[in-house]
């Protein structure tokens, strides 16, 4: 089985935020492809401002993605600030009453994130948005049966398939949908980042495991 | 990269700052640093919002002044303000009569927008929005609720202002504001990239010798690269796009207003409108007003856009309104 202590959030935090410091270069570059280019510079900024406004606090995990997601919302903007925000913010709600987080636990607390972000936007798996990666992310932890060190690598593992899935379709949302056939064969700059957040969070979760 | 800095992750605040300073007699600041607000605004009016990233210049604070927008949200570069942003926008606007948010289509101004009009509404505050989407090139004619908005916003603000600031009601301004993006038209070229200060490089390629024709103000790939064209080919191009998507016809009146994307020098501009106005005229269509200049931007990219509007009676009063604004003073 496996847990983490809420509590012990702060350090998983930490990992989410260094994964998109580092990949702030990179997410410019794919989203600059069929976007403007501004995705790795908005969520480096949001991300980095959370970290610095949290050194010194202490917080459990979900308190810690409900402030990251309200920075983003509140402070940042562009597209992301609302979709990140809403996703990190009622995931962030969903977990803060949980003492120790397991597979049900992290399941329960990203699908409500993932049901938030569907209260404001339209998209659906299929359509080059983050959904794609956090989705079937999400079914993964669900359908997941194993212990939470295996439900994470699964969760890892079925949020870089959602990734690599976007560069075959065409868009429908957001500012490269205008763009129809030639946004196919490039990553969506979201389902990337998405991939990225998920990636260190499985990764961070998995220093207590 | 050749460009005036201090930590480029402040540069909006900087410039915001630097812009209060500068024009002190048209904006002030309010509680909100990303919300700027008309310093002189008509009592008792209907209150005009709008808001959308920063790299644009004079758009939009350029346009916050008496008789055009009351307030302007303020985001980052090239991407939307916050909903929090918004949401102060339209609190400093409004007067008890209701706020028209006038701005541009694009995904994140969308959805900030539309958390910021249910948040207003728990306030009491009725917010009524126009979406401008002017730009031919960012979608066929078949799909208008994808197109871009761009220069074109400026006459749906000068529209919905001057008909607030006459009296209008919120549904009157924002019919104003409706049917001055309806019979408006923009397309763009480009022939440089630009370059986010914080990301330090371009983020596209435009090839020297070449152009790119239906250019996003964000880069977005446009309908046709080609070889660079003279001023009078480019010319008939973009008139030929505009022209070609509204049923202009003889007779006709129109406003017109062609703008640098940023770099391209004040005069090359005006080579391209004494073509444009050939063209135009040609076709048997009058000129009732033009303008030329930097109007709406995208950082340091070179080119420029047309922006055609068709003026009828109740527009053609609207457009000539007198306004004080940064981007637009007009006696």
């Amino acid at each position: 089985m496996g847990t983490f202590y809420n509590k012990d959030g702060k350090s998983v935090l930490q990992t989410v935020v260094k994964g998109i410091q580092e990949n702030k270069a990179y997410l410019g570059e794919v989203d600059g492809l069929i976007g403007d280019g501004d995705h790795g510079m908005n969520m480096n900024k949001g991300f980095s401002l959370f970290e610095t406004r949290f050194k010194e606090e202490e917080f459990t995990f979900a308190e810690g993605l409900y402030e990251l997601g309200n920075i983003l919302f509140s402070e940042i903007g562009g597209s992301m600030g609302p979709i990140y925000g809403t996703i990190l913010m009622d995931a962030g709600e969903a977990g803060e009453d949980f003492d120790a987080i397991g597979t049900k636990e992290l399941a329960q607390m990203l699908e409500t994130g993932l049901e938030g972000l569907y209260d404001i936007v339209e998209a659906k798996v299929g359509d080059k948005t983050l959904v794609d990666t956090l989705a079937p992310a999400v079914e993964a932890l669900k359908a997941s049966d194993g212990d939470f060190k295996s439900a994470l690598q699964d969760m890892k593992a079925a949020a870089e398939k959602g990734r690599d899935a976007t560069k075959d379709m065409v868009a429908k949302f957001g500012r490269s949908s205008r763009l129809g056939e030639r946004s196919r064969g490039v990553l969506d700059a979201g389902a990337t980042s998405c991939c990225i957040i998920l990636t260190a969070m499985a990764d961070g979760i998995l220093e207590y495991l | 990269m050749q460009r005036i800095l201090n930590d480029p992750d402040n540069i909006v605040d900087e410039m915001l700052e630097g812009f209060l300073k500068a024009h002190g007699d048209i904006v002030e600041k309010t509680g909100n640093k990303r919300v700027v607000k008309a310093k002189k605004i008509k009592a008792d009016k209907v209150g005009v919002a709008t808001g959308g990233g920063s790299g644009h210049k004079p758009a939009f604070i350029g346009y916050v002044g008496e008789n055009m927008c009351d307030t302007a949200a303020v985001g980052e570069i090239c991407s939307s303000p916050t909903a929090a942003a918004f949401l102060d926008s339209f609190r400093e606007a409004d007067q008890g009569k209701g706020v028209a948010c006038l701005y541009g289509n694009y995904s994140g101004d969308n959805m900030n927008v539309k958390m910021a009009v249910k948040m207003a509404k728990r306030e009491g505050i009725t917010v009524k929005t126009v979406v401008a989407n002017d730009d031919v090139a960012s979608a066929p004619k078949d799909q208008p609720e994808k197109r871009r908005g761009v220069a074109g916003e400026i006459f749906m603000w000068k529209a919905g202002g001057a008909k607030a600031a006459l009296g209008g009601t919120l549904d009157e301004v924002i019919a104003a504001a409706q049917k001055a993006i309806d019979q408006t038209r923009s397309v763009g070229i480009g022939l440089t990239p630009c370059t986010l200060p914080a990301v330090g490089h371009p983020n596209f390629e435009i090839k020297e010798g070449t152009m790119e024709v239906g250019i996003g103000h964000h880069g977005e790939p446009g309908i046709e690269v080609c070889p660079l064209e003279s001023a009078d080919q480019m010319a008939k191009r973009m008139v030929d796009i505009v022209i070609g998507d509204v049923p202009f016809e003889k007779g006709d009146e129109v406003a017109v207003l062609v703008s640098g994307l940023g770099a391209t020098p004040v005069m090359e501009l005006y080579v391209l409108y004494n073509e444009i106005e050939k063209l135009i005229g040609g076709r048997g269509i009058k000129i009732h007003r033009s303008y030329v200049g930097n109007y709406f931007t995208s950082l340091e990219m070179m080119g420029a856009t047309l922006t055609v509007m068709k003026l009828d009676d109740e527009l053609k009063e609207l457009v000539d309104l007198p306004i004080e604004t940064m981007g637009l003073t007009q006696i």
